[in-house]
């Protein structure tokens, strides 16, 4: 092992009720480093290397693994104005109520191989997390099933002094269904029972059904039968799912994964309809981060002369749905995201 | 040796259960048909799974958020299995079974796209640069390697005519 990178990936393969916006706070330091920013305003920041899959005007190489953590930097310095990545971090967890707790990262495999979170953005945020003093055993990288983490090319380990990678196909379901809405769920355990706090850690895809899944969607991962929340485009499925307690308080910042998207034919695998948008877009309000999430899709389906998402009769209505006063989990208004792209 | 009428019943009976239950075998086999080639029956090809199979209503289990597309065109069930070209190139072959002809042309016609080629497998079928679909009377298969190499779609290719050979 020669370096503290490869410690992780060898662990990790081997291995305070909130606001009605989720805020950790961090946006409102934002304010203070963002001469920018306007009060009131949702942050996302979208942080893109356009060389992340080889020298920019050539796409379709592979990840350059070793530029994701600066990537990943440069996000995370822009939302929290902190220069320093470790600083940037422990003011994260502290936010979010982690520290000395475990701190779940919820990734996204369902796609399976090819269109799942990577994994060189998941050990990037734990190597982060560990250097801002979080133990490696407080780090629990999970999703539904140890299939879906090995879709991440990450290896199950259950061993507590290193980074813990299990699904909720180990740690199992709650008995007792919770609810909000039309959403009668049964919660992952790893939410309810382990995490204090979860990063959140989608892949942005267009989906069948939805529109778009991203940073709410990522949410049917935790449930026991997503399935059951497919109906009517997945509205108001997925705006419920996200105001049920444990969801929406402990699920507090997203780092979401664009640097391999899939415009059209998702969430599985089709790799004739993939494309690179070499992003890392972060933020805490996870409306505004579906909205941008969105658009994004919304300009690859125009550039490649596909149908809107809503001529292709799957306008993801759960965004405003999740916008409104019912729901109240964010802002879809374009006019009050302060959209940042560095 | 002598049988009374009553004994002659039974075995009548017991004849019948037993094409009942030969014919419900041969029924059910239709939906349960090995379509995956062995390894090495494909040159170069490797089984590296064994298979899973999805009845309609587990299907969100295997492609969730994908399902309903197959389940509103009358899929009965899904097998899947991955595999490695040359020990390096790796892929996932899909069959679908559908309730009918109609249903597997359904997945297809909605899976095509203007870069798709037309392929000769089966009753249709169309190819991508990493991917292969193409339909055979209620089957529908989709097979999709993790990696665009140059050798990848004559690899497909030659996998789908194996799977097409045993459908």
């Amino acid at each position: 092992m020669n370096n503290r990178r490869d410690f992780l990936k060898t662990a990790a393969t081997g291995a305070v009720l909130l606001g009605s916006q989720s805020k950790l706070g961090i946006a409102a330091m934002l304010d203070q480093h963002d001469r920018h920013a306007a009060a009131g305003k949702s942050k996302v920041v979208i942080a893109k290397d356009a060389a992340l899959h080889g020298p920019a005007g050539s796409p379709g190489g592979q990840l350059d693994e070793k530029r994701v953590l600066a990537l990943l930097d440069r996000a995370i310095a822009a939302y929290t104005g902190h220069e320093n990545p470790v600083d940037a971090w422990k003011h994260i967890v502290l936010e979010g109520g982690g520290q000395g707790k475990v701190i779940g990262l919820k990734t996204n495999g369902l796609g399976g191989r090819g269109i799942s979170t990577h994994q060189a953005l998941i050990l990037a945020v734990a190597e982060r997390l560990q250097q801002a003093g979080v133990k490696p055993g407080n780090i629990l990288v999970w999703d539904r099933s140890a299939r879906d983490l090995e879709a991440c090319g990450l290896t199950i380990n259950t061993d507590p002094s290193r980074i813990r990678c299990y699904g909720s196909d180990v740690a199992g379901y709650e008995e007792q269904p919770v609810a909000f809405g039309a959403a009668s769920v049964k919660l992952a355990k790893i939410l309810t029972r382990e995490c204090a706090m979860v990063l959140n850690l989608p892949i942005l895809k267009d989906h069948n059904m939805a529109g778009v899944t991203f940073s709410m969607k990522n949410m049917y991962g935790v449930v026991q039968r997503p399935n059951e929340l497919h109906g009517g485009g997945c509205n108001p499925g997925v705006a419920d799912l996200n105001c049920i307690p444990a969801v929406r308080q402990k699920v507090r910042f997203t780092i979401g994964d664009a640097m391999t998207a899939v415009y059209d034919g998702g969430p599985t695998f089709h790799p004739e309809r993939l494309w690179q948008p070499n992003s890392i877009i972060v933020g805490e309000d996870r409306v505004a981060l579906d909205q941008t999430a969105w658009q994004i899709i919304e300009r690859k389906r125009a550039e490649v002369g596909m149908p809107t998402l809503e001529a292709a009769g799957r306008l993801p209505r759960y965004i405003a749905t999740a916008a409104d006063a019912a729901h109240n989990l964010g802002v879809n208004d374009p006019n009050r995201i302060h959209l940042m792209e560095v | 040796m002598y049988c009374s009428k009553s004994c002659l019943k039974s075995w009548i009976f017991a004849v019948l259960a037993v094409a009942l239950v030969a014919a419900f075998a041969t029924g059910c086999k239709k939906h349960q048909i090995d379509a995956f080639p062995a390894s090495n029956a494909i040159a170069g090809w490797e089984k590296t799974s064994d298979t899973r199979v999805f009845a309609a209503k587990d299907l969100w289990q295997y492609i969730d958020g994908d399902a309903e597309q197959y389940i509103s065109a009358g899929v009965v069930s899904t097998s899947t299995s991955d595999y490695k070209y040359q020990g390096q190139l790796e892929a996932v072959v899909d069959v679908h079974t559908m309730g009918d002809a109609a249903g597997a042309r359904k997945i297809l016609e909605a899976g095509q796209t203007k870069d798709a080629k037309t392929v000769q497998l089966g009753d249709a079928g169309v190819a991508f640069a990493q991917s292969i679909i193409f339909r055979k009377g209620s089957y529908l298969v989709r097979i999709v390697a993790y990696e665009a190499t140059p050798d990848t779609p004559q690899a497909l290719l030659a996998l789908a005519h194996g799977v097409e050979a045993k459908l």
